[in-house]
């Protein structure tokens, strides 16, 4: 992430995509080292996304994204295999704070999603609410993450931000 | 025991409790808040990356040992090296930090069972848990709810945590369930009706005779699945049953909140539940759920009662009732998992042991068990499985070509006996 922007090549998903797709419980048992389980990244919807994936893409799917468990591990898989955001008509709650709190940014935005392809180019600045589609030349606007959250984002996740700050400011 | 009633701003529980955590008179939905947390758990499967974020934070010691909980419960006894390492870390964290609530194999059980048993829940508070079934205490009028290990480990720092205040579903419920129908089979039909994502970031609020009726027991199954709709919580205001069930597990007082009279509510649903057949999740959805009697001719090959949402003593009594002098089919394996140690306890001592294993039954110790596909009671490439458990995602239970099918416990049972998924009201 350059500061509060992103851009990346998009991989587009479906709807109620679980935290048991995004990594299949039979390896989230076996290690906590996310270099090693971020090679089966999305493995219960896609075999190879993982080597197929960019630093830097970007994930596109439908409603409640990263349903199911609390386990972090979902988003920090993501990050780890060169995730740079996700964008979804909306997100399962738990996944949605756990991906704020390690520092992978979560959009809601419903136009887009319903207008972007895989392999779209897409850039969003988080700060101002806006995501491009450079593809289509589409520019959608969305409602921007909340300052403090967005603060989370900006320093790289709430360890970082509690190091910093020591409390929250909300 | 003082009352907070009648603020006159028209918050239901579920804001009231946040607002009074977070220090605020009043609470909007949407608004971000710092709430105070009374009481944090984590388990062996969220702890470990817990503490590694704690870890990092360079904390010298956390912010209150006595309301910090560890429990012990997916994978144990330690069923590999990896598991058994990350046993010991927790271990080892507990008495380095002085956490006297720390559960380890035998001496609690399901952490979700165990914090409401031990006390740890106590109404009008705010209470955290790394693991996504937290939202069951709310049957006990807290604000609970999931959280990731991050979130934990800044709350064993902190004592507090971020949250955004959801807008709240009152879900009014009227009606005698008939006696071959369970609190279980009110949730699958409520997750049925509002979908997956039917309360995504809201709070739910439980209300109306049925669930006044409802003892504790039910409640905590009730309030067990509301995040499969991807509810925040599900509250249920306290009332006497709940003071009752809390006497001699909570040691420190509290004060319950209650909704104001006029308090205002995003949407409401109102069920009246009279003529409710027994309900069954269908794979791969919990809201695929249908009428038991209109699933169809699904064989069998395992039967599982147990878990965080069914592991309870009420839910293995009933099992017994229809298993009692009947054999499990022939070909089928039925696996019997109490969900606490005190809950073992009392099931040996009432004799309910002997019906399940003269009926068949395989009896595994007090565990997450099977239901998360974790460390045994997989299902094979093809298998089926009918489940007292809350989820039926793919491959959760094992294979990823496996079907798991959810019901009550009472259904799993009668299902056990004939092999394949049927309406327990003929064994009652």
């Amino acid at each position: 992430m350059d500061g509060l922007k992103v851009k990346g090549k998009v991989w587009r998903f479906g709807d109620d995509i679980n935290t048991d797709v995004i990594i299949p419980g039979k390896y989230k048992f076996k290690t906590l080292d996310m270099k090693e389980l971020a090679k089966h990244a999305m493995e219960g919807v896609d075999q190879d996304f993982s080597r197929k994936v960019s630093r830097g893409d970007l994930i596109v799917a439908g409603k409640n994204f990263g349903c199911g468990s609390s386990r972090e591990q979902a988003p920090r898989v993501l990050k780890e295999a060169g995730v740079s955001a996700v964008v979804a008509v909306s997100f399962a709650r738990i996944f949605f704070r756990n991906a704020i709190n390690v520092g992978l940014p979560v959009i809601e935005c419903k136009d887009a999603v319903k207008e972007t392809d895989e392999g779209d180019l897409v850039e969003i600045d988080l700060e101002k609410g806006m995501l491009k589609n450079l593809a289509k030349n589409r520019v959608y606007m969305f409602k921007p993450i909340p300052p403090p959250l967005l603060e989370i984002l900006r320093v790289g996740g709430l360890v970082e931000y509690l190091k910093q700050y020591g409390t929250y400011k909300v | 025991m003082g009352e907070v009633k009648l603020s006159g701003k028209g918050l239901p529980v579920t804001k009231k409790i946040l607002a009074k955590a977070s220090g605020k008179e009043y609470v909007e939905s949407g608004e971000f808040v710092e709430a105070k947390v009374g009481m944090v758990m984590v388990n062996d499967l969220t702890g470990p990356l817990a503490l590694d974020a704690f870890e990092k934070l360079k904390e010298k010691k956390v912010w209150d040992k006595n309301r910090i909980v560890i429990v012990l419960d997916h994978q144990i006894p330690a069923d590999s090296v990896h598991s058994a390492e990350l046993h010991k870390r927790l271990r080892r964290f507990a008495a380095e930090y002085g956490i006297k609530n720390f559960y380890d194999v035998g001496r609690g059980g399901i952490c979700h069972q165990v914090m409401v048993e031990k006390g740890h829940v106590k109404p009008g508070v705010v209470v955290v848990g790394a693991d996504s079934h937290t939202c069951t205490y709310g049957a006990l009028g807290a604000f609970a709810t999931g959280i990731g290990s991050t979130d934990a480990a800044a709350v064993f720092s902190t004592g507090s945590l971020w949250f955004k205040v959801p807008e709240v579903m009152r879900i009014n419920v009227e009606g005698n369930l008939k006696p071959y129908v369970f609190p279980k089979d009110l949730i699958l039909h409520v997750v049925g009706l509002i979908g997956e994502d039917g309360a995504i970031y809201m709070g739910l609020e439980f209300t109306g005779s049925t669930i006044k009726k409802m003892g504790v027991e039910g409640r905590l199954t009730l309030c067990n699945m509301v995040v499969e709709a991807g509810a925040k919580t599900g509250i249920i205001e306290p009332d006497e049953k709940t003071i009752e069930y809390l006497k001699g597990r909570v040691k420190e007082s509290f004060t319950p909140v209650y909704s104001d009279q006029d308090a205002k509510y995003e949407e409401e649903l109102s069920l009246n539940v009279e003529d409710l057949e027994p309900q069954v999740a269908c794979p791969h959805s919990v809201s695929n759920v249908k009428p038991v009697d209109e699933v169809g001719d699904v064989e069998i090959d395992q039967a599982f009662i147990g878990s965080c949402t069914n592991g309870r003593i009420e839910d293995l009594r009933v099992a017994a009732k229809i298993l009692e002098g009947r054999k499990v089919k022939d070909g089928v394996r039925l696996i019997v998992i109490p969900a606490s140690q005190e809950i073992y306890l009392q099931a040996l001592k009432e004799g309910l042991f002997e019906v399940f294993v003269r009926a068949g039954a395989y009896i595994g110790p007090a565990t997450c068990g099977p239901c998360l596909g974790g460390h045994f009671g997989l299902l094979a490439d093809g298998e089926v499985c009918i489940s007292s458990t809350n989820r039926n995602f793919v491959g959760r239970m094992g294979s990823p070509k496996s079907k798991v099918y959810l019901a009550s416990p009472a259904t799993v049972a009668a299902s056990a006996l004939t092999g394949k998924i049927t309406n327990p009201k003929k064994f009652m």
